[in-house]
């Protein structure tokens, strides 16, 4: 019995010439990181170890969820995370202004590679997947566990297969074919599994669609999200600095504790309603006019270049309805400056919407956007549990950025062919 | 050793948003993490309770974030322990990691109401609730899980990986 793609990984990163679901292996890690809520119970664990990282080059610290800094805890918090930083000579932390969101800017600056095993102090961590890496959350113990001794402890997981076949319709990428997918397994789904997404539809999916993808692997339960490298996943490690690499792939023998086949023709725009990622439906099943207050564009999900591109296709020539705040917030610094230069913001102030510096802020309920009591948001971030996005008396929906635009420009939840000129 | 408290019975799917807010993350302080456990599903929940009761939960515990802040609030406000139909991935490894004791029972989260008086044997692993006079069964523990406590946790795992004192 051959291994998959997630098994194979796991298998030669603890030095095995196999592995068997539910063994528990110790491996070697590639890569490991943190943020600024994340980081400080990491660093408390290093330093209680001496302070010394394993490998200052495997190791990042980012700051991303409250900065630039929210209050003074944050502004505190994030002084920790510098402080050390800066006391190991670390060349893997950034400022404010130099970086963005971790799971946007790691891959974009050329860090993530096929093969790699990669852990991060935050649970969007397995959108790296994408890239064809095992790439998985864990909270700041287990991080620093690997920041000091360059390893983590892992039970292999099953590996659910999902094969998507036939062509996209209009509006549809990759949020809605992930939306689809949890809707279908429900929010524990892939409870401890790998979720290998492949297919047709897989092979034509954009990096940053299959980013998207992967980013919510989480939301059902799963331990990771992998799509095997091909020629989409060299095209992007070529142009982002990325000079050698060595991919890996599961067996042909290998063994899935479920194969599930999506035809992707099917799939209209998802819409996830209030207060699971899985309540999930096609927004023509939406019948009754559902009135927003707020919608944002961004996070680790859907703030990439694309993302903004299609939301730029759904505002252009249009206003933001009246009394309905939009909020559009680049992944990037990158993203930033490439959509800035595309005359994208032009679009989005035309439209009335606000532009912010990258930040997680209003995906968590933050800041930079906090929903008041009976709010409701239309967002293209990967949760909406109670009280997610502020009040615990408000509504959060997910959707895909040409959705959350039309939406913000018709003042409720519509399909973008409402709306675009 | 033995753990006793009075339940507090939630249901599926009680996501780490729900157990800490993500507004309050802006620290790591369990004393300030503590005041703010289960708010946004009952805002009077820390008042309520008394040290050494029990949550229990249905599927899927713990759902959501990584932040190690959710079993550290529970611990923090004078939970004694997590009784769940099934935990996500996440919050599994985090509570091992921060010494909350929690058990996965398919029965107990069924049968127990809020106000049940339960008490844990943690070595035989058996859930016994004094209300109502039943017991319950526990998955026990994995071996690879219950060697990490016995070693003193994943701090003194890494002291042994790194040789060091």
């Amino acid at each position: 019995m051959g291994m998959t793609i997630s098994q194979k990984i796991l298998a030669i990163k603890s030095h095995r010439d196999r592995v068997r679901p539910g063994e528990i292996v110790l491996a070697d890690v590639d890569l490991a990181f943190a943020n600024d809520i994340t980081a400080p119970m990491v660093i408390d664990f290093v330093n209680s170890l001496g302070g010394k990282v394993f490998d200052k080059r495997k190791v990042a610290l980012i700051p991303d969820h409250f900065t630039p800094n929210k209050d003074i805890n944050s502004a505190n918090q994030c002084k920790v995370m510098r402080e050390f930083a800066r006391k190991w000579k670390l060349p893997n932390y950034w400022e404010t202004g130099e970086a963005g969101i971790e799971h946007a800017m790691l891959p974009e600056e050329g860090f993530i590679k096929p093969g790699m095993l990669v852990v991060g102090a935050d649970s969007h961590t397995c959108t790296h997947g994408a890239l064809g890496a095992f790439a998985t959350g864990m909270g700041s113990s287990d991080v620093g566990f690997a920041f000091a001794t360059g390893k983590s402890w892992f039970k292999v997981p099953h590996s659910m297969r999902f094969i998507y076949y036939g062509r996209r319709n209009k509006w549809v990428g990759g949020k809605d074919l992930i939306l689809h997918t949890i809707g279908k397994i429900g929010v524990s789904g892939a409870l401890y599994k790998s979720m290998e997404f492949s297919g047709e539809a897989i092979t034509s999916l954009p990096m940053d669609d299959r980013l998207t993808m992967c980013n919510m692997a989480v939301e059902a339960g799963a331990k990771n999200g992998i799509i095997p490298p091909d020629d989409v996943t060299d095209e992007y490690l070529r142009t982002h600095g990325v000079k050698e690499w060595e991919p890996i792939y599961g067996d042909d023998d290998a063994e899935y504790s479920d194969v599930i086949r999506i035809d992707v023709g099917n799939i209209e725009p998802q819409v996830a309603f209030p207060h699971l990622p899985e309540n999930v439906r096609g927004v023509s099943e939406i019948k009754k006019d559902i009135r927003i207050d707020q919608a944002f564009i961004g996070s680790c999900t859907n703030g990439r270049l694309s993302d903004l591109e299609q939301a730029a296709e759904v505002l252009k020539g249009n206003r933001v309805a009246k009394y309905v705040r939009l909020i559009i917030i680049p992944a990037t610094v990158g993203v930033y400056r490439e959509a800035m230069k595309r005359g994208l913001f032009d679009v989005f102030l035309d439209a009335g919407a606000v532009i912010s510096t990258p930040t997680c802020g209003p995906c968590l309920g933050g800041y930079m956007g906090v929903l008041g009591d009976e709010e409701v948001c239309i967002s293209t971030s990967n949760r909406n549990f109670v009280g997610r996005m502020g009040s615990p008396k408000s509504q959060v929906y997910l959707a895909n950025p040409a959705v959350v635009a039309a939406s913000a420009v018709a003042g409720k939840i519509v399909s973008p062919e409402e709306v675009v000129k | 050793m033995k753990i006793s408290g009075t339940a507090w019975v939630f249901g599926d799917n009680i996501d780490t948003d729900v157990i800490i807010p993500a507004r309050y993350l802006n620290t790591s302080d369990p004393e300030e993490l503590a005041k703010h456990c289960m708010e946004d599903i009952d805002s009077e929940f820390v008042k309520k309770i008394s040290k050494g009761d029990i949550i229990v939960g249905g599927y899927n515990f713990g759902s959501g974030s990584s932040r190690e802040h959710a079993p550290v609030a529970i611990k923090a406000c004078g939970i004694s322990c997590v009784i769940a139909r099934s935990f996500a991935r996440i919050f599994y490894r985090n509570a091992f990691n921060v010494g909350l004791p929690i058990f996965e029972s398919e029965d107990a989260p069924v049968h127990i109401d809020t106000g049940d008086m339960i008490e844990i044997d943690m070595e035989s692993g058996r859930i016994k609730n004094i209300t109502k006079n039943e017991e319950y069964e526990v998955v026990p523990i994995p071996e690879f899980m219950r060697d990490l406590i016995e070693a003193g946790g994943l701090f003194e795992y890494a002291k042994k990986i790194l040789g060091v004192g």
